[in-house]
């Protein structure tokens, strides 16, 4: 062999970036996709609640329950107030999602309250809306807790203390800043492992596998040829998202893009790893679609962006150790919020780097022991 | 004259997005009682007319008529259609797949075993009822698919491509029992690329590229160049350059090898060569043979190329040794208890042309794969060009040029693009890459097709592309896998120009076909029949095996099958 980079490689590398660039199906599907993503995930994919609907059941009638009332109504998330006069229709406004929760005041309740007795405020939620509704209970216990510290001021014993709440690395709690560096993860892993799936089972779904095993290529040039484009397309996304992201939505990137970069590589070299062996044991390309549907759900799904990994079963956060997503996730958000320092990004990169390498093994064995 | 029970007249059908016509004005009547071929080489519309009549599309001008009436408003329960493809349920029993057609054709459920049993008997598949239709052979599905076409009784059976795929046996049979059917009045078409069959109909439509050639009896068709088909005995040695020089001469506009002969066709009113013109000894003589429809279809396209291969001038000359070519030593493939290919030996020496022989699924592509590397062969070895195929399996692959069956370059890429990967898989550096380029463009005439997609271009353009790329590195040994199936003839009489010039300049061919009478353009030859050899040597010498020295080749695979077959069940 004379040297590596040689007229092989080079043609191969040439011939899988045109077969990319040349079929308009998948032209389409790597620049679209990443576009309607990043404004519907940046926008629709809120955590916050807002416009919804509270019922309220007050039997009391008296100057508190007004006044929580009132401030609820206010308050800018809730869009309007429903008032009902009967359990029945509480439990029916609930069930037919009218509203997502309804207070329910005692009729002795202002009285208690002016008496210093303690009064207690009951709220029904909606617990098939899960999060929204514990959303909306801190809004609801916010303003409950506001209008309690007002009654302790009109009755002075003093507030022994009270705690003032900074949130660090995203002061304002604004959700882009938590969807945006996930969204980078996301789209470079969704772009780079379709195209890398489909890349051996297209050729053996096209009949062109024969033509290529019977001419002189290496299992490794053949793997590197066919590796090459997924990791730039998936580049080229996450570039899309560091360039778009200041003008469009604002999220600070506080760290260094010479650690970003490489860190990327390498998640994307596990990435193309796996869909390497999805496509390398799939014979067309529906299997291969269909194989990498079946483990790009999971991996986004443990990666930390839907739920955070310390809240799943141990051995669920087994499983994500392997998940290349996971590791970078902390990566990109670490660089984007806290300007995370090198030896962080390298104790988070290097199990990546693992993955790849058994993946990127693994398949090329595969790939030679099927020449059979 | 009886009355047509279809016809088409003035037929136009053209495709969106193509720039020539599918179907131009193509007229035929079918009559009953009678085989009508619809003839023409791959992409010519034979399947467009047929679904034309099936009254599955609509013509864009001209009329189909069946049983008098629109093709679209007819009595469609009269029509029996088997289709190329798809025709069958290949995960149904042989006996489902009966009654389904039976219930989609409203047969009534009285009649139904009668017309069963009638059928199987008919198609000799009594045996096998229970048996998926998938796992059936090519010859026993076409049989099979002919039966459901004729689960109620047609007056009209449209046969696309009925003996594609299946071994010269089946075939055979399949014709007499399509035959014994016309003879019972039904009108049937029956459409082909094998132009042999097309001698054997009553009545042919001849199609190409859409347009109509000829129409009428075959018979007709090959008197006209009845004085012109000339046989020439040669020594085997030096076949090839005289095949070469015959065809350069201007009074001679086609010529095929047959064995230890050549088969020339002169330009009309012609007188032909001297033996001495083509380097014979005087005292060769000319003789008169009959006329093949083949020999007629290439008269009608103006003749064929002339006998020098551009391909093989621009060629390196492979250096002389002693080593065969190939080897292939006791090679077997087995999967799982199923043996595809049993010890298969042979060794072709340096400039020879090879050929494995066999119907589909007998073992010949098996061996062909395991010798250029695809499959590890269960026990034995193989060499190419020296090579051991195990232990060099990098510098086997490097010596040989490979052409797969299907087309299978990259469709998706343009015609430059894929000449730019293949110069590149075999390691051509720049400027090596570029003349090796820009010489197979000039030779296969690619210029116009150069930016297009691959997967556009017509047929005969695409094979070229693949010899092309399978030729840029200019390898000691080639492999062509069917290499000519589908094309018209003239782009088979120059692949032929090429792979013989080719062997002139010491090239090594392997080549499968199942035109038989490509087989004699073989040095030597192996039959490949239920994953064995039957029989090996030159084609005259298998001719002789089969016991008939003048016989066509396909009579003599058939003879030798028999032969097999009988040997076997005496076993």
């Amino acid at each position: 062999m004379t040297s590596i980079f040689g007229p092989r490689l080079a043609a191969i590398i040439v011939k899988e970036l045109w077969l990319v660039l040349r079929d308009p199906r998948a032209r389409i599907s790597l620049i679209l996709p990443p576009f309607i993503q990043l404004f519907v995930f940046a926008y629709a994919s809120t955590l916050e609640v807002k416009n919804v609907t509270i019922g309220v059941l007050d039997r009391d009638g008296g100057q508190w329950s007004h006044e929580i009332i009132q401030r609820v109504a206010g308050s800018p998330s809730v869009r309007g107030i429903v008032r009902f006069d009967a359990d029945a229709a509480v439990a029916d406004a609930i069930n037919t999602q009218r509203v997502i929760a309804v207070l329910r005041f005692d009729s002795h309740f202002s009285a208690d309250v002016s008496a210093g007795r303690g009064a207690v405020v009951g709220a029904v939620f909606d617990g098939r809306k899960s999060n929204a509704a514990q959303i909306v209970d801190g809004y609801v216990d916010r303003i409950v807790a506001g209008v309690s510290a007002d009654v302790h001021v009109a009755r002075p014993p003093p507030v022994p203390g009270s705690t003032d709440v900074t949130y660090w690395f995203n002061p304002n709690l604004d959700y882009l800043w938590f969807t945006i560096p996930s969204l980078v993860v996301i789209i470079s892993l969704a772009s780079s492992t379709s195209v890398v799936s489909q890349s051996v089972a297209r050729e053996k779904e096209m009949g062109t596998y024969d033509q290529l095993m019977v001419s002189p290529f290496r299992v490794w040039e053949i793997l590197v040829g066919k590796m090459v484009p997924p990791v730039l397309i998936g580049m080229a996304n996450a570039t899309l998202y560091l360039v778009v992201n200041p003008f469009v939505f604002g999220v600070p990137f506080r760290g260094s893009l010479l650690l970003f970069y490489p860190s990327l590589i390498v998640f994307l070299l596990a990435m193309t790893g796996i869909g390497m062996l999805v496509s390398v044991v799939s014979n067309t390309q529906q299997q291969a679609f269909l194989g990498m549907f079946a483990l790009t759900v999971p991996a986004f799904l443990l990666s930390g962006y839907a739920a955070p990994i310390d809240n799943i079963p141990p051995f669920l956060q087994l499983v994500a150790e392997a998940n290349p997503a996971k590791h970078f996730q902390i990566v990109t958000e670490g660089l984007f919020l806290k300007g995370m320092p090198a030896a962080d990004v390298f104790t988070n990169t290097w199990p990546m780097a693992v993955i790849a390498v058994v993946t990127i093994a693994v398949a090329s064995y595969l790939f030679r022991s099927r020449l059979e | 004259m009886a009355d047509a029970v279809a016809s088409v007249h003035g037929l136009t059908k053209r495709f969106s997005g193509q720039e020539k016509a599918a179907l131009d004005k193509i007229s035929m009547d079918i009559e009953p009682g009678k085989m009508t071929g619809l003839v023409g080489p791959d992409g010519a519309g034979k399947t467009t007319l047929i679904r034309i009549l099936a009254g599955l599309i609509d013509p864009d001008a001209g009329e189909a008529t069946v049983f008098g009436r629109a093709a679209t408003a007819t009595d469609r329960s009269m029509i029996g259609y088997m289709p190329q493809r798809f025709g069958l349920y290949e995960d149904l029993s042989v006996i489902e797949n009966l009654r389904l057609y039976a219930d989609l054709r409203g047969l009534p459920p009285a009649d139904r075993q009668a017309s069963f049993d009638r059928l199987l008997d008919f198609t000799d598949l009594k045996r096998f009822t229970d048996r998926l239709a998938g796992k059936l052979s090519g010859g026993m599905k076409q049989k099979l698919g002919l039966a459901c076409a004729m689960v109620r009784a047609p007056k009209l059976l449209l046969l696309d491509e009925p003996s594609v795929g299946v071994d010269p046996l089946s075939r055979r049979e399949l014709w007499q029992m399509v035959k014994d059917l016309a003879g019972d009045g039904i009108g049937v078409l029956w459409s082909t690329a094998y132009l042999d069959e097309a001698e054997k109909c009553d009545t042919v439509t001849l199609l190409s590229e859409g347009k109509g050639l000829y129409a009428g009896p075959p018979q007709a068709l090959t008197d006209k160049i009845c004085n012109r088909v000339l046989r020439l005995a040669v020594p085997s040695e030096g076949r090839r350059v005289i095949l070469q020089r015959a065809l350069d001469d201007p009074a001679i506009i086609d010529g095929t090898v047959q064995g230890d002969a050549l088969r020339l066709m002169l330009k009309a009113n012609t007188a032909p060569p001297t033996p001495q013109s083509l380097g014979l000894k005087s005292g060769s003589l000319f003789e008169t043979v009959q006329p093949r429809f083949e020999d007629a279809f290439i008269d009608l396209l103006g003749g064929g190329p002339s006998g020098t291969s551009q391909l093989a001038e621009h060629y390196r000359k492979i250096a002389a040794t002693d080593a065969p070519a190939i080897v292939a030593d006791g090679l077997s493939r087995r999967f799982g208890d199923f043996t595809a290919a049993d010890l298969v030996s042979f060794s072709v020496p340096r400039g020879q042309i090879f050929g494995l022989l066999g119907p589909n699924g007998a073992g010949k592509s098996t061996t062909f794969k395991m010798l250029c590397g695809l499959l590890t062969p269960s026990e034995g070895r193989g060499s190419v060009a020296g090579f051991d195929l195990h232990s060099a399996k990098a510098d086997a692959r490097q010596s040989l040029g490979y052409m797969a069956q299907k087309f299978s370059l990259y469709g998706d890429l343009s015609v430059r693009q894929n000449l730019n990967f293949f110069a590149g898989a075999y390691g051509l550096k720049n400027g090596d890459a570029r003349e090796a380029i820009e010489r197979s463009i000039e030779i296969f005439h690619l210029h116009r097709y150069l930016k297009e997609n691959a997967s556009t271009m017509p047929l005969g353009f695409k094979q070229r592309l693949a010899l092309a790329c399978a030729v840029l590195h200019q390898p000691p040994v080639l492999f062509l896998d069917e290499p000519t199936s589908g094309v018209d003839p003239i782009v088979r009489r120059e692949f032929w120009t090429h792979i013989n010039g080719l062997v002139e300049k010491g090239v090594t061919v392997l080549v499968t076909t199942h035109f038989m009478d490509e087989a004699e353009y073989c040095d030597r030859a192996t039959l490949i029949y239920r994953a064995r050899q039957i029989a090996t040597g030159t084609p005259d010498e298998l001719k002789a095996l089969a016991g008939k020295a003048d016989a066509k080749m396909e009579d003599a695979f058939i003879a030798l099958i028999k032969a097999s077959n009988l040997q076997r069940e005496a076993a």
